[in-house]
């Protein structure tokens, strides 16, 4: 046993923790090898500590994913480029193991590293432990070759990237399904570093394997294929090869893979390029908006909008339209919720009288939804329906639909609508506004639901900086202070609340002449609970208002509350106190 | 060796009757030995290879077993099959290891106790050396890795680890008290060591790694996952799917889907509960994947129909694709019609084409296409259908026993009464009939066919050697005992060997 000096004393317990029996302690050693590789200096970090990593292959998954993470920065500490090889063998071995995240991050750092290695670094190490992999025996070690390919192939000689290609040619045609999912999950990446001739021959039979696999786990990472292969080839091939792929796609017998190209569609619409999307995908668009199955229409009905964006608005309104209808009534609320959550967004792409003739009634209809998901939808989109054709045709339907969610018996309905009353407000106009919401916002204040009360307070806030203080000094202040004297603490409690919002939206003459008096005289109640409310607001009130204020209206009020026989609003009070000290230092 | 008449009876065609043969036992009983009850056998379940064999307990454990007659020479399995050894080249097994799968719970929210019995084990795929599989009891189901890990013996530390814990190794010990000891604060010095300490270009050489001088292994279980708080009701299957990433659980009323990786999140795919409890007419009693299509899924219910689900259909498969059904033979029912037509397990052959089902009295092959009525029907114990009524008042008519098919789909088996199992041949044309009991005699009880009635003398020897605990003899004579029942069996996926389960005892059979 050495004897360590007194300053390496740490590093010695960094390094003997890395055999640690607990977890935790190997955990933090291995999150510090940075520290470890550099005590020991480049020559010893290759020579000896790299070696007894690439041993330590048994250890708990945390570990390891913590040294495959670790190793993808380990350059610098092995002495740069030229030895960045050292670092390959323990992430090879880390390449093999069961668990996934592992591998992942395994892949990771070897690419990381790959990436900054010397061209004939990666033929002469690199690209054997390629191989390595790829021929593995268990499947892991060919699943994670797969992500490798793109950093290797680059640098390859000729006869090996022929090499190259034949072997992922074998892994799309794997045994194990996990392998093939591999190889179509990173074909995208792989065909990027491909030449073109070879794109169009080799990578396209490999993703034409992968298209036609039995497993639905591997067809459905083939749609992602067709979006980033497309992106790749020339355009007339692209339309040639992948725009089958996709209609056949979307005509699968598997409603996942459906799902997939529903949701991928857009990216697969540019891929393709805009006429070929006119003429081949507006059917099978239609399609999927049709589809037997609910997850799948449900997909489709939320790309609704961008899909119409790329055609032009007289095809939107011949094919598309007739379907957004139909959807509009879907027996599922979660395709109807889908679709309300986009399709205000057509407005602007139909223009202003086919959005009066097709689709107000759509809106009318989705707004008397009964699935309240549905009609929040609709109305936190309204602001984009309102540039096409102004809120008034809409206003008459909107006032019951606001009413109903403003009422509705989940709270979480409420506190949606509550959220929107902002943007509704500044949508509708100060007039709408007093004679039909003012109301509700009031009535929220007292909801038997705290987080209600809460959105309400906010949302008063909000108003006052919409419409301004005049406006809120007419129509919010007084009712909101009037409920002060309700019988019930909490509510009384909210009004604190909402008093202490809104002193900085209303300024310091209006705090003062207003607010404060209903805040001071509260810190008469007979609640606790309220007193050392008024403490705390009183404490982010003295910010506000002028020092003369505090020195003659809050402080003798908050002296009096630090000598209250409740010790929780002695506490507050006393906080408040100091805090008001603090301010005076400060200014002073 | 078999029933002779039926020996005589078979045509030239159809394989072969098995001469099955008495392999192994784990867990023999002695004479007069009583059961635990948290050792009796409740689930048995052959890997992919058919090199390992699990079984699980009431006591929540898992008992791994692997085959010991492949390995000790270096020809591959395949060759040796071709060779055809005469004798002794059966399947071989020993003891690997075992570990504690489940605990006994309890349910606050529900005020239930949830035992650790396992009611399922599944192998899934093999990976880097590490065996991995899904177990389950009523309510959760665990992804298990078991793993050969290296011994470690550290030596050559830097500290003197004498003068930290008093003890030879730190690695062996594991004492908080090192940790402590050295890195009490662990934070600090660390931080100090990143910030303010500069290391000399050639680094320390005092400084040294530990190194690990053992190379000892021993195996170790360690649950991955554990996939929770998805069934209300006792989950009574599990089964992987061919993609290698999903696998299904099911309970009395649903079906769920989920990811190996992913255990916090499920999918309901199947739900059978209807609206109002109380018009709960049929149960979920079994599902399995399809061994090769990922997209179709089998299970049966207590009403004696299997359905055939595509995923591909739709999210959720409430509508089946096909239904197998037996239609009732007219005139024939009775007040047990309903209760032995409960399908208690059902198993889709190697090749997926057939399904076989078990009920009280019958096992049923189908073929998956053709939904008109099963290929086949085999009484297993036809010679208990007058005592129904004594079985019903004693529960046993509610016994679930397994059933399993031979890998070349040639022939099916399935457990009774009195520890016996019965093997039948299911080739066209085959008669073969085979009764076997578990113990180490397994041809020493012939059933009887109840058209031919005799007198067996080693059934009646058997009868007066258990007489005690024994409580019935029926009309030919056969011993019938409720209490000990073959349940739980499995069939070696490419060899002719049986693993069967009576109580807490393994037996193993070969031909």
């Amino acid at each position: 046993m050495a004897m360590i000096d007194e300053p390496l004393y740490p590093i010695a317990v960094l390094i003997d923790e890395l055999k640690n029996e607990d977890i935790q302690l190997r955990l933090n050693s291995i999150r510090k090898l940075s520290t470890i590789a550099r005590a020991l200096g480049e020559e010893r970090t290759r020579k000896e500590l790299i070696p007894f990593l690439s041993e330590n292959n048994d250890d708990d998954d945390e570990v390891l994913l913590a040294m495959a993470e670790e190793l993808g920065v380990f350059i610098p500490y092995v002495g740069g480029v030229e030895h960045a090889n050292v670092l390959l063998p323990p992430l090879e071995t880390l390449c093999i193991v069961e668990e996934t995240c592992v591998r992942d991050k395994a892949v990771e750092s070897l690419c990381r590293i790959g990436a900054q290695m010397r061209e004939q670094d990666l033929v002469e190490f690199f690209i054997p432990l390629l191989k390595r992999l790829a021929a593995g025996e268990w499947f892991t070690a060919r699943v994670s070759s797969c992500g490798l390919f793109h950093i290797a192939y680059p640098s390859a000689p000729e006869a090996l990237k022929t090499e190259l290609r034949t072997l992922y040619g074998q892994l799309c045609q794997d045994d194990m399904p996990m392998v093939r999912r591999s190889a179509a999950t990173n074909l995208g990446k792989f065909a990027a570093t491909v030449e073109a001739p070879h794109l169009k021959v080799d990578i396209m039979s490999m993703f034409d394997d992968l298209t036609h696999d039995d497993q639905d786990s591997v067809r459905l990472l083939a749609v992602e294929g067709c979006a980033a292969l497309g992106k790749l080839l020339e355009p007339q091939d692209c339309v040639a090869h992948i725009l089958p792929v996709i209609v056949n796609f979307s005509q699968d017998k598997s409603w996942r893979v459906r799902y997939m190209v529903a949701n991928q569609l857009y990216e697969l619409c540019e891929a393709v390029g805009p006429e070929p999307t006119r003429s081949d995908l507006v059917p099978a668009y239609v399609r999927l908006l049709r589809d037997n199955e609910a997850e799948v229409r449900i997909a489709a009905a939320g790309k609704v909008t961008k899909f119409c964006r790329i055609l032009n608005s007289e095809l939107a309104i011949q094919n598309i339209l007739p379907c957004v209808k139909e959807l509009s009534t879907d027996s599922s609320q979660h395709v109807r919720s889908a679709l309300a959550s986009v399709i205000m967004g057509m407005a602007p792409i139909l223009g202003k009288d086919a959005t009066i003739e097709q689709l107000l009634p759509i809106f009318l209809s989705l707004l008397k939804d009964e699935f309240p998901d549905v009609r929040l939808n609709i109305i936190s989109k309204l602001d984009q329906v309102n540039q096409v054709i102004g809120i008034d045709l809409l206003s008459q339907s909107l006032l019951p639909a606001i009413v109903e969610l403003a009422e509705d018996r989940h709270w979480r309905v409420r506190l949606a609508i509550i959220e929107y009353i902002p943007l509704l407000a500044s949508q509708l106009g100060v007039g709408f506004f007093d004679d039909k919401l003012g109301a509700l916002c009031m009535q929220w204040l007292k909801d038997k639901v705290y987080s209600i009360r809460d959105a309400a307070a906010n949302n008063v806030k909000r108003l006052a900086e919409e419409f301004g203080p005049d406006w809120a000094m007419q129509h919010i202040v007084p009712q909101v202070l009037d409920m002060i004297n309700n019988p019930h603490y909490l509510y009384r409690m909210t009004i604190l609340h909402a008093v202490s919002l809104l002193a900085p939206v209303m300024g310091k003459d209006i705090t003062c002449s207003k607010l404060l008096p209903v805040v001071i005289n509260a810190s008469k109640d007979r609640v606790p609970n309220i007193k050392f409310n008024v403490a705390k607001v009183l404490q982010s009130l003295i910010p506000i208002v002028d020092q003369s204020v505090v020195e003659k209206t809050i402080r003798p009020c908050l002296v009096e509350l630090s000598e209250d026989p409740d010790v929780d609003v002695r506490y507050f009070a006393t906080q408040a106190l100091q805090s008001s000290d603090q301010q005076m230092m400060m200014s002073s | 060796m078999n029933g002779g008449d039926e020996v005589a009876a078979a045509p030239a065609g159809p394989p072969q009757s098995l001469d099955w043969k008495f392999s192994q036992v784990f867990g023999e009983r002695t004479a007069g030995e009583e059961v635990q009850e948290v050792d009796i056998i409740s689930a048995i379940e052959f890997d992919k290879t058919g090199d390992h064999l699990a079984t699980g307990d009431r006591g929540g454990r898992v008992v791994l077993f692997e085959r010991t007659d492949t390995k000790d020479h270096g020809v591959p399995r395949r060759d040796l099959e071709r060779m055809e050894y005469p004798i002794g080249r059966h399947p071989e097994f020993r003891y690997k290891t075992e570990f504690q799968s489940h605990e006994p719970e309890f349910d606050y929210l529900k005020s239930l106790e949830i035992e650790e019995k396992i009611n399922k084990i599944r192998w899934c795929q093999t990976a880097n050396g590490a065996l991995f599989l899904l177990s389950t009891n009523d309510k959760t189901i665990k992804f298990w890795k078991v793993q050969e890990k290296k011994v470690k013996k550290i030596s050559d530390m830097n500290l003197d680890p004498s003068k930290a814990v008093g003890n030879g190794s730190i690695a062996s010990s594991s004492t908080p008290k090192h940790c402590l000891a050295n890195g009490g604060s662990p934070d600090r010095s660390y931080n100090y060591l990143g910030n303010d300490f500069s290391f000399p270009p050639g680094g320390l050489p005092s400084l040294r790694l530990p190194v690990v001088t053992s190379q000892e292994t021993n195996l170790v279980a360690r649950c991955r996952r554990v996939y929770a708080h998805a069934h209300d009701y006792h989950i009574n299957s599990v089964s992987n799917n061919s993609d290698g990433e999903t696998f299904i659980s099911a309970d009395d009323l649903r079906i769920n889907l989920w990811n190996l990786e992913i255990s916090n999140q499920s999918f309901n795919i199947v739900d059978v509960k209807p609206a109002n409890m109380e018009d709960l007419t049929e149960v979920i009693t079994s599902a399995e994947f399809h061994p090769t299509h990922c997209n179709t899924l089998a299970y049966s219910s207590s009403k004696g129909s299997i359905r055939v689900i595509d995923l591909r259909q739709s999210a959720l498969c409430d509508s089946h694709a096909k239904l197998f059904e037996e239609p009732e033979a007219p005139g024939s029912r009775s007040f047990f019609t309903e209760i032995i037509a409960s399908i208690s397990d059902i198993k889709f052959a190697r090749d997926g084409r057939y399904i076989l089902s078990r009920d009280y009295m019958t096992l049923k092959l189908w073929d998956i296409n053709m939904d008109s009525g099963p290929v086949a029907t085999f009484q297993v114990h036809e010679y208990l259908r007058p005592k129904l009524c004594d079985l019903y008042e004693n529960d046993s008519i509610f016994d679930k026993f397994e059933c399993c098919l031979s890998g070349d789909g040639l022939r099916v088996a399935t457990g009774s009464y009195s520890n016996l199992f019965r093997v039948f041949g299911c080739a066209p044309g085959s008669t073969e009939a085979t009764t076997l009991e578990a113990s180490k005699n397994p041809m020493r009880r012939q059933v009887q066919t109840p058209s031919r009635p005799s007198r067996s003398l080693s059934s009646i020897t058997r009868v007066v050697r258990r007489g005690a605990e024994n409580p019935g003899v029926d009309a030919n004579g056969n011993a019938f005992d409720f209490t000990t029942k073959l349940l739980h069996l499995a069939w070696h996926p490419t060899e002719n060997s049986i693993a069967c389960a009576a109580a807490n005892s393994l037996y193993m059979y070969y031909a």
